[in-house]
């Protein structure tokens, strides 16, 4: 545990010290604004609980973006500057690595959450919250979030150019969003195991609505084990290249 | 401590070594010497445990890199040839950081830092951010980070590639001084680096290793045409027609007089100057000085890897 924070805190340094996590979280933040004034706030007699499922939906597709595309350098970058021997010659396993960078991009993501907050503020400010569809929504995001990071870790382990990492992490995030649209053009038994994969339809929309289903939790922390073990198992497998 | 037994490893369909076999004792300085592409980094990093081997296996103190990888990882230092920087960090925040991964405990990292720093000549750049530092003093926190967990082996890959001659000069001092404290590995391409800093060679050739022992027994294992410096008192011209005509001399390659001294470098058939020196003063000659001529590992070096035209 002891090096997975170690290589999460530097990590964690280096996103600090850089300036891609802020632009990231700053372009993502300001387009999620604008998107959710366009939508949720325009004018329109709308419920405050309404109005909540509206920030919810909105975003999850920004939460899952920033996800991705912090994570994209965590290993790329190691990668493409060599640095990467720092981790491969350490007495650790590719386990602790991975878990490591994912957990500095996740905490990023916390940030980028965290600071989107005053868009449910304005939404109690101006009518009423329930506290339990807010905690739901947010629990939602943060499973976005957690799976986001690790996939986008997955991607970052495939390349060293973080750019094409951040493709693939996207693009394989992209596939799991849109198996429900997939699932509704397939024949059974098919249709029914591709629209259990659909992260947004068949596991978010609940938590936006401020219901807490299980099965999704376990879905959500299924889909980031799976990313973060093929992370380990390419990292693994780098050492034989 | 470290044993080598037939180590291969294959890119792909690229063989990079092949079938290694060799002993280091405790406290060498040994040097891998190769051309570029020879397969010397590759067998490094194998040794750093960085990379698995497609073939083969390695011990060190009877401990199995590949069966124990992570216990031996801790007692390993290593440099590659570009150092891995954070050039973010601060020089101490990077090797305290090193430290750590590799096991040590904070107030251990906090005790070893100064000590580190202090025999890498980092100590007025501790928290100066790597960015800003020299590419010798970046080398410098290359060789810091590898030895911040005192390592028993330290492995260095290149350490002087890319550095001015007074960096070279630093640096040299800088590896020979580590020497008594570990086991170290260098590879290098420059002859004269080896000549200097290690009591024992391997040499790799494609892959294999087509010599090895101190720079002694890697010369005598290549005898041929061996070129010597000869000083001789005495007539210039006769001196001249007695090596002209020896039958040990196999060539004259310079000769030339200064203050009264004739001074030659000729090429032997055999490894045996002492028929020659003892021709010399008979023919009524001052034998000045007869010893291996400067670069004479160079000559062993090339013709081992068949690399003679590129000199």
């Amino acid at each position: 545990m002891r090096a997975i924070l170690l290589i999460a805190s530097r990590e964690l340094g280096a996103l600090f010290r850089g300036t891609l996590g802020f632009v990231v979280i700053a372009g993502l933040l300001a387009a999620q604004g604008l998107v959710f004034q366009g939508i949720a706030m325009s004018g329109g007699e709308f419920r405050s609980s309404e109005v909540l499922e509206y920030f919810f939906r909105v975003s999850f597709g920004f939460t899952a973006a920033a996800g991705v595309l912090i994570a994209m350098r965590s290993v790329s970058l190691e990668l493409r500057e060599d640095t990467i021997v720092n981790l491969y010659t350490a007495p650790i396993n590719e386990w602790q690595m991975v878990l490591g960078k994912w957990l500095a991009a996740f905490a990023f993501v916390l940030l980028f959450i965290a600071l989107g907050g005053f868009m449910p503020l304005l939404i109690a400010v101006n009518g009423t919250i329930n506290p339990g569809h807010l905690m739901s929504g947010y629990l939602g995001l943060v499973l976005v979030g957690a799976a986001a990071a690790a996939v986008g870790t997955f991607g970052s382990t495939l390349s060293k150019h973080q750019v094409l990492g951040g493709v693939l992490g996207g693009v394989i995030f992209g596939l799991l969003v849109v198996m429900w649209w997939v699932a509704n053009k397939v024949d059974p038994p098919f249709s029914a195991l591709l629209a259990y994969l659909a992260m947004y339809q068949k596991h978010f929309e609940d938590f936006g609505r401020g219901i807490i289903q299980s099965r999704s939790v376990v879905y959500y922390a299924s889909i980031a084990f799976v990313a973060l073990l093929g992370g380990r198992v390419v990292l693994g497998a780098r050492r034989w290249r | 401590m470290i044993e080598v037994s037939g180590l291969t490893k294959y890119y792909g369909a690229a063989r990079a070594v092949y079938d290694l076999h060799f002993n280091i004792g405790e406290g060498q300085i040994v040097g891998f010497l190769g051309l570029n592409g020879a397969g010397k980094s590759t067998a490094l990093k194998i040794l750093a445990g960085y990379l698995l081997p497609t073939s083969g296996s390695v011990r060190i103190d009877g401990n199995d890199l590949l069966a124990e990888p992570e216990a031996l990882r801790a007692r390993i230092g290593y440099l590659p040839e570009r150092p891995p920087l954070y050039p973010e960090m601060t020089v101490s925040d990077y090797l305290s950081y090193l430290g750590r991964l590799r096991g040590m405990k904070r107030a251990k990292v906090r005790e070893r830092l100064p000590i580190v720093l202090d025999r890498t000549g980092l100590g007025s750049r501790a928290n100066d951010a790597i960015d800003t530092l020299s590419l010798g003093f970046q080398k410098r926190v290359g060789i810091a980070q590898a030895i911040i967990h005192d390592p028993s082996l330290l492995i260095l890959d290149e350490p002087i590639s890319g550095l001015d001659p007074v960096q070279i000069v630093e640096m040299r001092e800088l590896i020979k001084s580590l020497g008594g404290d570990h086991t170290i590995l260098i590879s290098s391409h420059i002859l004269s680096e080896v000549e200097e800093t290690c009591d024992y060679l391997l040499v790799l050739n494609e892959g294999e290793l087509v010599a090895s022992g101190t720079e002694e027994e890697v010369l005598a294992s290549f005898t041929q045409s061996l070129r010597f410096e000869i000083a001789i008192l005495g007539d210039f011209e006769k001196a001249g027609e007695l090596l002209a005509a020896h039958p040990l001399v196999a060539a004259i390659e310079d000769g030339r007089v200064r203050a009264d001294v004739g001074y030659w470098t000729v090429k032997l058939e055999d490894d045996s100057p002492a028929q020659l020196a003892q021709a010399i003063v008979e023919a009524g000659l001052g034998l000045h000085r007869l010893e291996p001529a400067r670069g004479q590992l160079e000559s062993a070096f090339l013709s081992l890897t068949g690399a003679g035209g590129l000199s």
